[in-house]
């Protein structure tokens, strides 16, 4: 029952679908685009949302950045898979999930200056409820951490005030809801090498030199 | 339940569908919103085996139909139908394609309730007669009977158009298939044209992320 259904005259369907100009294509994405903005900016206003999605190209491939009316709650590398990670956040946050560009106006900003080297810090409200307990610590002293500098676990393991738990500093990290924006990338091994990150090895690579050689261009 | 923005991205274009043959493009506009507003409002408590398509459908059909009883009480604007340029030859074939439209979608929302119902849920969005039979609380055999005859009235409104032209009438129905071969013969089916893909899955969900 939940195909076409068989006996649908596919002449005159032709031609309706002409008529309400509802042929695929480019067109009606277009159209449907503008329609989706619309319905996520009235949803808004009605605040029958529980989280806002959008993309934004970087350096390090696309990111998906999610929030909630509370702020930023996750954001996402495209080797996670980011239709998988908006199945776990509406089923962690809540299932009235949009995709809006313009609820994620300000998120999509900082991270573009960041990645343009015209911001070292963010200044964006986070939703941090999907960290709890340790790796909430670990990751609320990780903005300590100055841009374009490192730490080893064992540090934020000590900072954290649990100076042995060097493994679960290394497992928060690499579970960081909000990678790039709480720079877990600045965590590394003690003998330099980046270490795991939700991005891929080399994201990390990527966001480190990033910093190190604006910061470097910086005091030079 | 799953995100959503998945149900406006995979039904979206039917839900417009239903919209645009009974509403004017603007309102079809504020019924599609409405629609997903309201929807978005219900999603979490949804039974999850919920039949999504036709369940928005259902809203939507509402929704237009609210809408057009409001017209309805209201006076109607003096309808002004595009003529086709006495001379121009491309400007004449656009106004012709824009008026044929017209007409077509006149004839739809001209239907009687039942056979619109069926045209526009079972022909245009594809929903099978038992799920029209469901949503509009009629029988299933008087929904088959309305496709049927809804059908046969808009093929007498379009054969009376083309029959200015070449093509005296429209083919008859396809039997035992879905495809676009039954069309063949006609020009005003526009046999080259490429057939619409099912109304389920009409937008690939790759186009959805930019």
């Amino acid at each position: 029952m939940n195909d076409t259904a068989p006996d649908v005259d596919t002449a005159v369907q032709h031609r309706l679908v002409a008529a309400t100009d509802t042929e695929p294509g480019p067109g009606l994405d277009a159209h449907l685009d503008l329609l989706r903005g619309r319905l996520a900016d009235q949803a808004a206003v009605v605040g029958t949302v529980d989280v806002f999605w959008r993309t934004v190209p970087s350096p390090v491939g696309s990111l998906l950045l999610c929030a909630t009316d509370v702020g930023l709650v996750r954001v996402a590398f495209e080797v996670e898979d980011h239709d998988a990670v908006l199945d776990r956040v509406a089923a962690q946050v809540g299932s009235r999930v949009l995709r809006s560009g313009r609820q994620l106006d300000e998120v999509a900003v900082e991270i573009d200056q960041y990645f343009a080297g015209r911001r070292r810090d963010f200044d964006l409200v986070l939703d941090r409820r999907l960290s709890r307990g340790f790796q909430r610590t670990v990751l609320e002293h990780l903005p300590e951490i100055p841009y374009g500098e490192t730490a080893s676990y064992a540090r934020v393991a000590t900072a954290s005030g649990s100076p042995r738990a060097v493994r679960a500093v290394g497992t928060a990290c690499a579970t960081n809801p909000l990678p790039v924006v709480v720079p877990c990338h600045r965590v590394v091994r003690s003998d330099g090498t980046p270490g795991r990150y939700r991005g891929g090895e080399s994201a990390k690579a990527v966001l480190l030199g990033l910093e190190s050689q604006l910061s470097a261009g910086a005091r030079s | 339940m799953p995100p959503f923005d998945r149900v406006v991205e995979l039904h979206g274009t039917t839900v417009l569908r239903v919209c645009r043959a009974l509403l004017d493009p603007t309102d079809a506009d504020d019924a599609w919103s409405e629609t997903f507003l309201a929807a978005l409002v219900a999603w979490p408590d949804l039974p999850s085996d919920v039949n999504v398509e036709a369940w928005l459908v259902t809203v939507a059909r509402r929704k237009a139909l609210d809408v057009i009883r409001a017209r309805s009480r209201r006076p109607q604007p003096v309808e002004h139908l595009p003529e086709p340029a006495a001379d121009g030859e491309s400007s004449a074939a656009f106004d012709e394609v824009l008026a044929r439209d017209d007409a077509l979608l006149r004839a739809v929302r001209s239907l009687p309730e039942g056979q619109r119902d069926s045209v526009v849920l079972h022909h245009l969005a594809g929903l099978s007669h038992l799920e029209v039979a469901e949503l509009t609380g009629r029988s299933h055999a008087a929904c088959r009977r309305s496709a049927a005859d809804g059908v046969a009235a808009l093929r007498h409104v379009l054969g009376e158009r083309d029959e200015k032209g070449s093509t005296p009438t429209l083919p008859t129905r396809p039997t035992g298939s879905t495809g676009s071969t039954g069309s063949t013969g006609s020009t005003a089916i526009r046999p080259e044209a490429p057939r619409p893909a099912a109304p389920r899955r009409t937008r690939p969900r790759e186009g959805a992320r930019p």
